[in-house]
């Protein structure tokens, strides 16, 4: 293995910044927890041997002692290179233990971690025209008639009559109503049933504040990684088993082709609680109505509750069902997190709600809806009232159509991405339902991919093994971009494969 | 059984029973759950309803459950609606949530509508933010309250104000730490440490949750607890200028307070929300103290500096010196929640709090702040003028007064009853607050010179 010695003239004592760029080490390479002083440095590697021969290299050659090596557990993203920062001069320690639970979490955040590679290649070539496929960030403007309303809000604020301060922690009535209204015609969902928020990611997270910590989960593998990493804070996952890329107390229920995208509930063993995005982030695929039905069914059997993410369901264009509440008895073990990032490019400005029937019930009886507004009320102090007007001129029927614009665009952005994969002699799937294009490139490591195409195409995309196990031999590619950048990774990309 | 316990419980004094401001104005109407819930409980406490419905497996998270049922807000909430039934032509003045009431000024309101604008068009279209806040914006807070004090621009999280930045900091520091409050303090704290699960039960004979660490503030010891007196907490909230006594404290106490962690390698969350209403030399940040960066967080807020109660902008600062017990910086593990449990601010509250740290906008905040200070001194003087033990004010909007001997509710529901003004009751904060009442110092001008003439009026 190598180490990458650093300058010497870096090494000074006070407050000096020393960088170690280890490379390539056997692609094993792992965590480094942290690490901050000269006195206290630690490294985490897949084995005992490979510790300890870092261990011996650093004291022989920069004479670190004191280093404690440990043998830990495998990470989910093996990274060939990496940057260790440490400082030098810190002599204080509080006595206040680290979270158990924040321990547990493996790496960072999936999507950071994509940007910090992002990053990096910008800096290794300054001059590569990047192209990023990878983070679902939406790039298109918001028609005017939404930024609108929110400048106009945004003024009112300056004057006596229109000036408001603390609004309902749970969001303004008209904008329930509106989403009431757009988003579950016949439904019967009611105007207190809803939580406007400040996004889906976060409304996982208060949903996590809010259960009991000994409840299982369930989720679909590949998933969007936050429900995975908001249970692990919360601390019902367990332990991470590197062998199988697993938390030891989730259940995984595997989505792939070979089962339409929708997992075999006849061998996933019960949990209290089922995490399902449909359509789904990473794959694309919109669950049926009878699958739907199925899930509900099974939830029902097992008494669970179905925590369903909506996100995407606006860019559903078949007669998939847009909300678990289309399925009869849904209201009475399902919540609906849903947002206004991906179909409004609200993606910057912040803007979601969750539904939580009044029929839901736990186990004594006490409704989930009272526990919830009571987390809003005391965790969060609601949703920017200048982007709630927004959010209601997204639902005005002149904004839904302009936004349904800009979806077609991203959709029409979905298929050139299709067929460019499919040109090449490869398996896709998505793209139809949801702005995601799942790329299968059946026997190879999906990291490897991902670098292949970076290096190569400089296109960034997402290894689908950052979204579970199940994810591993695929890409995620995201539609969102301006038709030229798709065109040219179009190109690029037909070239390279 | 839970639900009819909700249901009948009386109004709880307890500092948890407290819930962060909402509005109540008429005009929002916010009629809270609990009275919503009226109509749940009812329908599913009826036996055959209870028996027909369906219930989950799941089980209630005992922490919830925890909780002491009805807010103090909501709860005020229904007396003034309740009042307002009663008293159709009574004009009501809200001196109790301590929601800003003056306009935003413009150079502010300008800068987030030309943000919104923006969004509409190629070049100025953003999408996801960095979690941690905009840079032109951590490096603004930097300069603007931390100039010299060491606190560089990564050591910043901008948020959506502090309340949540409050739980984040619960979830990083997890169930297993052990928290100590002022008492009376701001209810978030202990709320929010009660859903974490780092606190037993509630002790309904001295109002206290179990396992949290209540640190008695009064008029006897200057508002500054006795340290000496508590058990080592791993984490202590403490908040400068204090809602709701308004005290702010000395470079002295706060130099103590920095040792007495330091001592017992604790952490204190400072909540600095109110600083900038502070009128003499009080320290405004905890990092004017030295030492303070190994032992202390600080979190503040743009909502009583620029009445963005609604548009909601914080900001949470952690030192990269704060370590845990094995080393590890809180730093990377609040960053980690960010990057997880959060999303960023909203991109157009982050251009209207950049708009708020312009040297224009710096001074148009701290007129507004000057015109709530000055309605801050009227209600002093009116409450001075009757005779009154009076508290606060000078460093914060709120006045504290004393009603030695008297149940806060009680004096409350008498304020409330023969003057039509809305205040808070002290037990709301805590057992410490019992025998107090916070006014707020937040209205327009007119409203609170008649609240002043009617307290005269009733307490002549």
């Amino acid at each position: 293995m190598d180490i990458k010695r650093c300058p010497a003239r870096e090494l000074t004592v006070k407050h000096s910044r020393v960088i170690i760029e280890i490379v390539k080490w056997k692609s094993r390479l792992l965590r480094v927890l942290h690490c901050f002083t000269w006195q206290y440095l630690l490294f985490a590697f897949s084995s005992n041997s490979a510790g300890q021969a870092a261990m011996g290299l650093l004291r022989e050659e920069w004479g670190i002692n004191n280093i404690t090596v440990v043998t830990a557990p495998y990470l989910m993203l093996p990274t060939p290179k990496f940057k260790l920062t440490f400082y030098t001069d810190i002599d204080y320690l509080t006595k206040v233990p680290r979270s158990v639970k924040m321990e547990s979490l493996q790496n960072g955040y999936l999507f950071p971690e994509i940007f910090m590679r992002e990053c990096e290649y910008a800096q290794r070539n300054p001059h590569a025209r990047l192209i990023r496929l990878g983070i679902g960030d939406t790039t298109e403007p918001i028609p005017d008639i939404i930024t609108s309303a929110m400048a106009e809000q945004a003024l009112a604020l300056s004057t006596t009559q229109g000036y408001k301060g603390y609004g309902p922690e749970q969001g303004n009535r008209e904008l329930k109503r509106a989403i009431a209204e757009t988003f579950y015609p016949g439904m019967q969902v009611k105007e207190n049933e809803i939580f406007v928020s400040d996004g889906a990611q976060c409304d996982i997270s208060r949903v996590q504040m809010l259960l009991d910590v000994s409840l299982s989960i369930a989720v679909q593998d590949p998933t969007f990684p936050a429900y995975i990493d908001s249970s692990v804070i919360a601390g019902r996952a367990g332990r991470f088993k590197a062998e199988s890329g697993k938390y030891k107390n989730i259940v995984y229920m595997k989505c792939g082709p070979e089962n339409n995208f929708f997992p075999d509930l006849s061998t996933t063993p019960r949990t209290d609680i089922i995490f399902f995005c449909s359509p789904n982030n990473p794959t694309g695929s919109a669950a049926s109505r009878q699958q739907l039905e199925q899930l509900v069914k099974f939830a029902k059997a097992n008494g669970s509750i179905i925590i369903y993410d909506a996100a995407y369901a606006a860019y559903i264009s078949d007669e998939s069902p847009r909300s678990i509440f289309e399925i009869p008895g849904a209201k009475e073990l399902a919540i609906e997190i849903s947002s206004f990032s991906k179909f409004a490019g609200f993606t910057g400005v912040r803007l979601g709600w969750t539904v939580v029937p009044e029929e839901l019930l736990y186990a004594n009886g006490y409704p989930m809806i009272k526990d919830y507004d009571r987390i809003v009320c005391t965790c969060f102090n609601g949703a920017s009232n200048i982007v709630q007007a927004g959010g209601l001129a997204c639902l005005s029927p002149q904004g839904f159509r302009a936004l349904k614009r800009t979806m077609r665009y991203y959709m029409e952005n979905a298929k050139i991405l299709v067929d460019t994969f499919e040109s090449v002699g490869l398996k896709v799937y998505g793209g139809k339902n949801g702005p995601y294009v799942w790329v299968h490139f059946p026997g190879l490591d999906s990291w490897d991919v991902f670098n292949h195409i970076l290096d190569r195409a400089a296109i960034v995309t997402v290894p689908g093994v950052g979204f579970g196990p199940g994810g591993e031999g695929y890409i995620r590619v995201s539609a969102f971009g301006h038709r030229e950048t798709v065109l040219e990774a179009s190109t690029r990309l037909t070239t390279l494969l | 059984m839970s639900i009819t316990q909700n249901f009948t419980t009386p109004i709880s004094s307890s500092s948890s029973a407290f819930l962060a401001p909402s509005s109540f104005n008429s005009r929002g109407g916010h009629v809270s759950l609990p009275v919503k819930s009226l109509g749940i409980c009812k329908c599913v406490a009826t036996p055959q309803e209870a028996e027909t419905a369906y219930k989950t497996r799941v089980i209630r998270n005992p922490n919830m459950g925890k909780l002491q049922a009805g807010y103090l807000f909501p709860e005020i909430a229904r007396r003034r609606n309740a009042h307002l039934l009663k008293y159709p032509d009574a004009k009501v003045i809200s001196l109790g949530i301590g929601d800003t009431t003056e306009p935003i000024p413009e150079v502010i309101t300008d800068a987030m509508s030309k943000r919104s604008y923006a969004l509409s068009t190629i070049e100025g279209y953003s999408g996801y933010g960095a979690e941690q806040g905009e840079k032109p914006l951590r490096r603004a807070i930097a300069s603007t309250f931390y100039n010299e004090l060491g606190i560089e621009e990564d050591d910043i999280f901008v948020s959506d104000g502090a309340k949540c930045d409050i739980s984040r900091l619960q979830i990083v520091f997890g169930s297993d730490v052990k928290m100590a409050v002022q008492d009376p303090s701001y209810p978030a704290y202990v709320d929010s440490s009660v859903i974490m699960g780092q606190t037993g039960f509630y002790q309904k004979d001295v109002q206290k949750f179990a396992n949290i660490e209540y640190m008695r503030c009064t008029p006897e010891n200057g508002f500054f607890p006795d340290l000496s007196s508590i058990s080592r907490p791993d984490i202590i909230f403490f908040c400068s200028p204090n809602n709701p006594t308004g005290a702010a404290a000395t470079r002295k106490q706060l130099t103590q307070l920095v040792q007495f962690a330091k001592d017992n390698g604790s952490i204190v969350i400072h909540d600095s929300a109110y600083a900038m209403y502070i009128s003499g030399d009080n320290p405004r940040s905890i990092f004017e103290i030295p030492g303070a960066k190994e032992v202390a967080i600080e979190t503040s807020s743009f909502s009583k500096y620029a009445g963005f109660t609604g548009v909601r902008l914080g900001w949470t600062v952690i030192p990269k010196q704060l370590l845990f017990s094995d080393g590890f910086p809180v730093a990377k593990d609040f960053n980690r929640i960010v990057c997880t449990c959060f999303n960023g601010a909203s991109n157009i509250s982050q251009a209207g709090g950049l708009a708020c740290l312009s040297p224009e906008g710096l001074k148009a905040m701290r007129d507004v702040v000057g015109f709530y200070k000055e309605n801050t001194n009227i209600i002093v003087e009116t409450f001075d003028s009757l005779g009154f033990k009076v508290y606060g004010g000078k460093d914060a909007p709120y006045v504290w007064v004393h009603f030695p001997g008297r149940s806060s509710w009680d004096v409350f529901s008498e304020i409330l009853e023969k003057t039509h003004v809305v205040t808070t009751p002290g037990s709301g904060f805590g057992p410490g607050g019992e025998g107090f009442v916070r006014v707020s110092a937040f209205g327009h001008r007119e409203n609170i010179l008649e609240a002043c003439r009617r307290f005269k009026q009733l307490y002549k």
